[in-house]
């Protein structure tokens, strides 16, 4: 009888101990839901635009030399060659995301951070960025320059 | 005279009643402290605590100018620097403090390492360290962005985009931590957030756990004094050794003192998202090594891509760390392991070498 009585506690006692530990877990959840979704931002308006104006004029960049413009919220870089093609690229390295710039004496873009070169191309010739610049499209139309994505 | 005394005494005792502050003297009271050749070691830990409380204090006091948003912070730091009464000196202070804790947490760490004081019953003072060690390199990260300056802006750049390389939830890690796809303002706050409340709760949480364990076990006797019996006496942890330990904490706020006074911290230009990074970027001293790893490997390695493996291998040493105490199968008292010495000297060579060789390769080739 009271060997009855001790299993039906003992069941009764299980089932409370899940009832409270499902409860606990349920709560914790309900707790920690919220905080993770609240610290995921929220999807920001990515840039949609498909070229630009930049706001210097042709003469403004001399032959062999580089200026860095915004393209929506990334940074680009309009290079004119030492024989004075204008070419214009993202200006984000592909290695770890730095700034790129265009370095006179190597007629070359490079990177500062980890010593990242590229070639007039865009293409990645020496250091650790695994590929190439992003190219872009410059079509100069009088004293404007318009720096459009490839599409 | 006599009523002063039992003053004191009811006072105590009523405190006592209420508190059992005797437990905790108790513990202190209780500890010895071995007297050998390796003894120099043991002032290392307390050197960090020191340091990290200059740090709480100076960093409290910097809160009360520093606004934390893309558009001020950077002139909020620089009215800190240019206006505030002594504020060149506390800001100096935070960073001169931050930099000597983090070099007293390096030596601190691989001593422990090398005179196997990781060993059981301190395996957990042991990951607990670790963990008190990444918590105070993450310090430093988030901390250098806060005066959103050309360099922090770049180094938070790189070292956000080395969390994207992880496979699998690297680039979710890297939103979650930048606050969106790329470096900005949201950035800066959500790294304000961590430096100032995460991070200070975190680790005054975990150094009470290190120092009661470190309490409880008492100081680990290195196997090589252990077997030639080289001990020379010991000394109460009080008075004996706080007190030296006290003489080594003037002498650091001495020298921060003297550092910040002379070499005051610099705030340079501030942060352009659109500029190049600038020629001889590097990050701070104790990143050197990383930084100049990911710079000599080659794009590719076996068809995976170089800063993903140099990554994940910083990532692996990392955990190895951590788990030095079930790896070392050698524990009982006196038994040597080579092995691991090796490995410590390994990873300290390591560092020193390649820190020397990021300050001495030429920036621009």
């Amino acid at each position: 009888m009271a060997g009855d009585r001790t299993a039906v506690n003992s069941t009764r006692r299980k089932f409370v101990n899940w009832l409270l530990g499902t409860s606990a877990i349920g709560y914790l959840a309900a707790v920690v839901y919220p905080i993770g979704r609240y610290l995921i931002p929220p999807p920001a308006g990515e840039s949609v635009a498909n070229s630009v104006t930049l706001p210097f004029s042709p003469a403004d960049i001399g032959e062999n030399s580089g200026r860095a413009f915004q393209f929506g919220n990334k940074p680009g870089i309009l290079v004119r060659t030492p024989t004075g093609d204008l070419r214009a690229f993202s200006a984000v390295c592909t290695h770890l995301s730095c700034t790129v710039q265009y370095r006179e004496d190597l007629r070359q873009i490079w990177c500062a951070c980890h010593n990242g070169h590229f070639d007039l191309n865009g293409r990645n010739v020496q250091g650790p960025p695994p590929r190439p610049l992003d190219a872009f499209d410059v079509n100069v139309r009088g004293d404007e320059i318009v720096v459009s994505k490839r599409t | 005279m006599t009523n002063d005394r039992s003053w004191h005494r009811r006072f105590w005792g009523w405190l006592e009643d209420r508190t059992g502050l005797s437990s905790i003297t108790a513990l202190a009271k209780k500890k010895d402290v071995p007297i050998h050749r390796h003894t120099i070691w043991y002032y290392l830990g307390g050197m960090s605590l020191f340091l990290f409380l200059c740090q709480l204090v100076s960093g409290v006091l910097l809160l009360f100018y520093y606004r934390p948003s893309a558009g001020e912070a950077f002139e909020s730091v620089h009215f800190i620097m240019a206006e505030v009464q002594f504020g060149w000196l506390v800001r100096s202070l935070h960073a001169w403090a931050a930099n000597l804790m983090v070099f007293t947490v390096f030596i601190h760490l691989f001593s422990v390492f090398l005179l196997k004081a990781y060993r059981a019953p301190r395996d957990l003072t042991w990951m607990s360290g670790v963990v008190l060690f990444v918590l105070t390199l993450t310090f430093g990260f988030t901390g250098y962005l806060l005066p959103w300056n050309t360099l922090a802006f770049f180094a938070t750049k790189v070292g956000t985009e080395i969390v994207g390389v992880v496979p699998f939830v690297g680039e979710f890690a890297r939103t979650l931590l930048r606050g969106g796809t790329d470096v900005t303002g949201a950035t800066l706050t959500r790294f304000y957030a961590i430096h100032v409340a995460i991070l200070p709760a975190t680790t005054i949480l975990i150094v009470g756990l290190h120092v009661l364990q470190v309490q409880r076990h008492g100081m680990s006797i290195p196997p090589d004094v252990e077997r030639d019996g080289s001990t020379r006496g010991k000394m109460k942890f009080v008075p004996g050794f706080l007190l030296r330990d006290m003489v080594g904490w003037l002498v650091a706020l001495a020298a921060l003192a003297a550092l910040a006074a002379f070499f005051p911290a610099h705030l340079g230009e501030k942060a352009d998202a659109f500029a190049p990074a600038p020629a001889g970027i590097k990050p701070e001293w104790y990143f050197m090594y990383m930084f100049h790893t990911l710079k000599l490997l080659p794009s590719h390695i076996l068809g995976l891509e170089g800063e993903m493996l140099g990554v994940m291998g910083f990532a692996l040493a990392g955990v190895f760390l951590l788990l030095v105490p079930l790896l070392d199968r050698r524990r009982g008292p006196g038994e040597t392991s080579k092995l691991f010495t090796v490995i410590a000297l390994t990873m300290i060579t390591y560092i020193v070498v390649l820190t020397v060789m990021g300050y001495t390769a030429n920036p621009t080739q």
